[in-house]
């Protein structure tokens, strides 16, 4: 790639959270929260080293609050979140934000959505005027839903039907979960988006979207007592939903089969082999199991220095990338996974052969005392390098807050990590390492094939 | 169809910050070595960035690849140590160190904390003068870059984008891909490999921006002994390049659901006096707001696509005007015929006094809120450096944005914007879409 391209819109984050992005926490003196009359939670990070604040609503609600049938209404109701309201106009308040000098967008997760704007502090209560505007007054038409329904077709197109590695993971997650929307894509399953309507995105609105429902995140350039003032007088206005659902979903039944999938394209040109493990995530006040699974994370592939890159990359030289990931920030069970991709004339089968002995080797030796201690160096550096991006520190708040987590949990947090021992590595890897709970892919090419053009609507 | 106008926000809008915060010291160091610095010690680390000229352009004929592949190795062992080894004294210390290269630039940008400077220098130190380029570093790396070459052959995006090259800039180093072929990477030597070190890292083409906790004297011992033991002298810049783009449609048959299309044609010098204009226009056009004429005309009003975009590309040997589009096969060919019709329009008649007040205030708005973090403001520094702006860029900028008028914008659409010398190149399936000459 020599040419330079945009930054694409990230109207939507995957649930991944890079192990970098679950260590550290703010300073806690420069993090104040607290909440107004009507319910509506209030985290304010200061840093005054430039006059810039980021602006952020997130609703306790993403792709897994859905009903069945309707997979997708989270994300789609997050696109229409940009059409008129009582007093905007439809497109006028992103108008606004540029106007002012400022960017804005919007994300769903699984147990989150999210909406922000990056401004100059002088612009906050402007920005709160908006927000606090779209929170209950979006006015939706006939119109708005079909123009919007072909734009989130074409973002599932660009994101995953024209990716076969993006089509291979949501076959492999669906596999994973048994009874948990976890399993069901966050943008929604094709035919399922081809259907939805006004009314799916106006129950999903009215039953969510509210004060009681949601946590305000400013970090920048402000003092909690500006922040505190603005949002009484934007915010607390809004009465709450009295009838907001509790917040539980199905949960997995005891998994006691493996699952084993291989998904074939054309336009597959390196094949490779993930593995995923069923997983506890983080609980409030209980993050312990959680840290030790991080920590087997990092000693297992972090980075070059990480074991399975060490043995299988340079030792045995069966791959040329090996990986492991965990992602420890979700509200309900979470996953534990790997990927190898295998050296040239290395086959799949092998290369999950190699990855498999590596791991029981793993349990048998140990975890290298020097590695643990440079992981945990490099995790008290991170606290102090994360200082120098509010707006990623705002996302962490904001993440954790509406996946089930306390300010207390975030701050515990990077102090659980270094508590963790060698010992609790090991029991966590022999726990999680469950085959009747795991999905193992391939990916693999297949030969082109003429198969019928894929449907698309209208 | 403005409903709704807050009463405060005119009078805030005045109160814009128009100027950048920021306060850049230039050094020159006894050995020679000039850098701006931003002083920033509220927190207790340094962002570094070093910048060679040259890049990936600089590969040798028909050793393409070797520069991407020297550079994705600088960190698998130096001096002492091995790849394992270096890694795990640089995680030891909490240190980064990336190493990147592009078509015109080598960039090493690393972030070290204060009470680890003088080692994580000292190991950065070792990888910029004394890589090893061990056979076995060289051979794990030349995989994965031949596993990437492999991948980019099959993304639709990938292949848009090498064809569009091609197409533009033929047997310039601009027309291929800067990792190389299979058969380029796979033919280089341990020996292209310190050639191309050679040829991009030396001290005649370096550029220096530093953000946080170090002071004027202590970057200036710490650059000479970074970098006093480079070379000189390296390998001879490429020449200028005139993109030989014609009108017309190529299509690539690609067997995927959505078409990736790229489109472009000439463009407009960082240095030539339309440059303002032009970056304004191409805000107002399609500049990757939700605003922009494109996004409003194809994804909004049409639902035709996620995200379309314009683009300058300002490359140190050629410049072009481009923009990015990507919809089902089915209906790619009416977002192209709404792209042409926007670029027609725009060409024609201009865009309206409201347009260009809209994209000033979000350009001057946006400004100052860019220098937000040591690593930002590093790379920022650096980028005006290797651009030959002034120390005083930043304080003078909105002024120059604010300059442009109506008459000249328009000015600059009408001779710039030419539809007709559009060409897109679109890799998919389209349909009602074929190849024009």
């Amino acid at each position: 790639m020599t040419l330079s391209f945009p930054a694409r819109l990230a109207r939507w984050a995957t649930a991944l959270t890079l192990l970098t992005a679950t260590m550290a926490s703010a300073s806690n003196d420069l993090v104040t929260d607290f909440t107004l009359d009507n319910g509506m939670q209030v985290v304010v990070i200061e840093d005054h080293r430039a006059p810039v604040v980021v602006h952020m609503v997130w609703y306790k609600a993403g792709a897994a609050d859905e009903t069945p049938g309707v997979s997708g209404v989270a994300h789609f109701l997050e696109h229409l979140l940009f059409k008129a309201t009582d007093t905007l106009a439809s497109g006028e308040l992103s108008k606004t934000v540029a106007e002012n000098g400022g960017t804005d967008n919007a994300f769903t997760s699984h147990d989150y959505t999210a909406y922000f704007q990056r401004v100059a502090a002088d612009r906050l209560g402007l920005m709160m005027s908006m927000e606090a505007d779209r929170m209950r007054n979006l006015r939706l038409t006939e119109e708005d839903i079909l123009t919007e329904r072909q734009v989130i077709i074409e973002e599932r197109n660009q994101r995953t039907d024209n990716s076969p590695q993006a089509l291979f993971a949501e076959q492999a997650n669906a596999a994973q979960y048994l009874n948990h929307r976890y399993g069901v894509p966050i943008i929604g399953w094709r035919h399922e988006m081809e259907t939805l309507g006004l009314e799916d995105a106006l129950a999903y609105y009215e039953r969510y979207y509210a004060p009681n429902n949601a946590i305000l995140v400013v970090a920048g350039d402000v003092t909690p007592e500006e922040v505190r003032r603005l949002a009484k007088e934007h915010y607390e206005p809004i009465p709450p939903n009295p009838d907001l659902p509790e917040r539980a979903r199905p949960s997995e039944p005891r998994q006691t089969a493996e699952r084993r999938l291989t998904f074939r394209d054309p336009r597959v040109a390196q094949p490779y082999v993930s593995r995923s493990y069923l997983a506890p995530e983080r609980d409030p006040g209980d993050q312990e199991t959680a840290a030790a699974l991080v920590m087997l994370s990092e000693v297992l592939g972090g980075g070059q220095t990480g074991y399975l890159n060490e043995k299988l990359v340079f030792e045995q030289k069966k791959a040329i990338y090996t990986s492991a990931y965990y992602r420890g920030q979700s509200l309900d069970d979470t996953t534990f996974g790997l990927y190898i991709v295998p050296a040239e004339g290395v086959s799949l089968e092998d290369a999950e052969a190699a990855l498999d002995a590596t791991l029981t080797q793993f349990l048998k030796d140990g975890v290298d005392e020097a590695q643990l201690d440079r992981i945990k160096m490099q995790i008290r550096a991170g606290q102090i390098y994360e200082r120098d991006n509010v707006e990623r520190l705002a996302r962490r708040y904001g993440s954790a807050l509406t996946q089930g987590l306390t300010i207390r949990d975030i701050q515990e947090w990077p102090e659980i990590l270094q508590r963790v021992t060698e010992e609790d590595i090991l029991v966590a890897a022999r726990d999680i390492l469950n085959r009747d709970t795991a999905v193992t892919g391939y990916l693999m090419a297949s030969d082109p094939t003429p198969k019928p053009a894929p449907e698309v609507s209208q | 169809m403005t409903r709704f106008l807050l009463p405060f926000v005119l009078t805030l809008l005045s109160a814009l910050p128009l100027r950048a915060e920021v306060e850049i010291q230039e050094i020159t160091t006894p050995g020679g070595l000039r850098a701006w610095l931003v002083e920033e010690h509220s927190i207790p680390f340094t962002a570094l960035e070093i910048w060679f000229r040259g890049g990936t352009s600089l590969d040798r004929p028909g050793k393409r690849g070797a520069v991407n592949l020297m550079t994705a190795t600088l960190e698998e062992g130096a001096g002492e140590m091995d790849a394992l080894a270096f890694t795990r004294a640089k995680e030891m210390l909490a240190a980064d160190f990336d190493y990147d290269v592009g078509d015109d630039t080598l960039s090493v940008s690393a972030r070290f904390l204060t009470e680890n400077r003088d080692k994580a220098v000292a190991l950065l130190r070792e990888s910029l003068i004394n890589p090893r380029f061990d056979q076995d570093a060289v051979d794990r790396v030349r995989g994965q870059v031949i596993s990437n070459i492999r991948s980019d052959e099959k993304d639709p995006s990938d292949i848009a984008g090498r064809a569009f090259e091609s197409q533009a800039f033929g047997d310039h180093p601009y027309g291929t891909s800067s990792n190389g072929t299979v058969e380029s990477v796979t033919a280089l030597t341990r020996e292209d490999i310190l050639n191309a070190r050679k040829d991009t890292m030396t001290r005649d083409r370096i550029y220096i921006g530093a953000v946080g906790d170090i002071t004027p004297e202590e970057l200036s011992a710490l650059l000479d002994d970074l970098l006093g033991d480079l070379p000189e002298t390296g390998a001879p810049m490429p020449t200028d390049v005139t993109p030989a783009l014609t009108g017309g449609v190529t299509v690539i048959p690609y067997d995927t659901p959505q078409s990736v299309a790229l489109f472009g044609h000439a463009g407009v010098e960082r240095t030539s006096e339309d440059f303002f204009a032009a970056y304004l226009l191409n805000t107002i056009l399609g500049g990757g707001g939700f605003e922009s004429r494109l996004m409003t005309e194809v994804r909004e009003k049409r639902g035709l696509t996620y995200g379309v975009y314009s683009f300058l590309v300002d490359k140190d040997h050629a410049d072009l005007w481009m923009g990015q589009v990507q919809s089902a096969n089915n209906r790619v060919a009416e977002a192209i015929e709404v792209i042409r019709a926007q670029w027609a329009d725009i060409a024609e008649n201009g865009v309206t006094q409201e347009e260009l007040d809209a994209a000033k205030k979000y350009l001057t708005g946006a400004y100052p809120l860019r220098f937000d973090g040591n690593g930002r403001i590093a790379n920022i520094i650096t980028g005006m450096q290797i651009q030959g702006m002034p120390l005083d860029y930043p304080a003078t900028r909105n002024d120059r944005v604010n300059a442009v008028t109506l008459e000249e914008i328009n000015d600059v659409a009408r001779r710039y914007l030419r539809p007709d010398d559009l060409r897109f190149v679109v890799v998919g399936q389209p349909e009602g879409l074929s190849s024009t000459n």
